[in-house]
């Protein structure tokens, strides 16, 4: 194991720790964007520098954004003593069990041997196959994509209130 | 241990990470934090089999995580203005004190 492996890995694997665990939720928020920014280099290390930087403009620059503004909108919500799921101690377990399971067989399975020849991501590449073989993928992502944004403004529009028949307060029905 | 088992396994710990926050947090936007987590994971393993795969020339691997980044952000779009929706309506994030399916 390198040491800049070992040292993005242990980035990665505490924010992300920190996220999940921490109790105000604006620094989980961050603590978020620290594990994808540690996960962007891990791509740059793999010769995908595209994905890398996209992974930083699309996740660091625009989700981990998101996530904090949501934050700050909903921060009257803000309960320091957070109750915890019914039985957490079930779903670290259940955690632990999962990364067991995937370690024992990532380290009995045997993978096909790797390519000698070093292979490159150039952005004309990717442009290349986003026109020939992966057009349909494209112009449905950009369908998802237009859909995903009209359908968020519309929930995320305040309620039009009716003045003949107001709407009534969910807790005292 | 070969570089394609050390990726993979990092993404296995993470994985594991996002899928232990989702399980055990109540807060709305925690459990989403969680499940970009687990979706970036599988991204890492995308690019990790592509690198090291017997045939990285065909790219499908990138593509693929490509297509899976703009999807993830679709979802976190429309998680998040969901939380903002149901914050509006009832006050809370926390996903135990949302059990009414009728507003």
């Amino acid at each position: 194991m390198s040491l800049p492996f070992a040292l993005l890995a242990g980035l990665i694997l505490g924010g992300a720790l920190a996220a999940v665990t921490c109790r105000a939720r604006v620094h989980a928020g961050l603590f978020l964007a620290l594990s994808l920014v540690g996960l962007a280099l891990v791509f740059l290390r793999l010769d995908a520098e595209f994905i890398g930087f996209v992974q930083i403009l699309v996740y660091v620059g625009a989700v981990a954004v998101l996530i904090v503004f949501a934050i700050l909108l909903t921060r009257g919500a803000e309960n320091p003593w957070e109750r915890l799921g019914n039985s957490p101690g079930f779903g670290i377990l259940l955690a632990v069990a999962v990364f067991s399971l995937l370690a024992w067989a990532l380290t009995s399975a045997s993978f096909p041997k790797a390519s000698e020849t070093a292979a490159a991501l150039t952005v004309r590449g990717v442009g290349d196959r986003l026109m020939r073989e992966y057009v349909l993928p494209l112009q449905a992502i950009g369908l998802l994509l237009t859909a995903a944004l009209i359908g968020a403004a519309v929930i995320a529009l305040p309620a039009p209130t009716n003045p003949t028949n107001p709407p009534t307060d969910p807790e005292s029905q | 241990m070969s570089p394609l088992l050390l990726h993979l396994l990092l993404a296995a710990a993470l994985f594991s990470i996002g899928l232990g926050g989702a399980l055990i947090r109540r807060n709305a936007v925690v459990v989403l934090i969680s499940i970009e987590l687990m979706l970036n994971a599988a991204n890492l393993n995308f690019l990790a089999f592509w690198r090291y795969g017997p045939e990285p020339e065909a790219l499908n691997g990138p593509m693929f995580v490509l297509f899976a980044i703009a999807v993830a952000a679709a979802e976190a779009a429309v998680g998040l203005a969901l939380i903002i929706a149901i914050y509006r309506r009832y006050q809370t994030n926390q996903l135990e004190d949302i059990s009414r399916l009728k507003g």
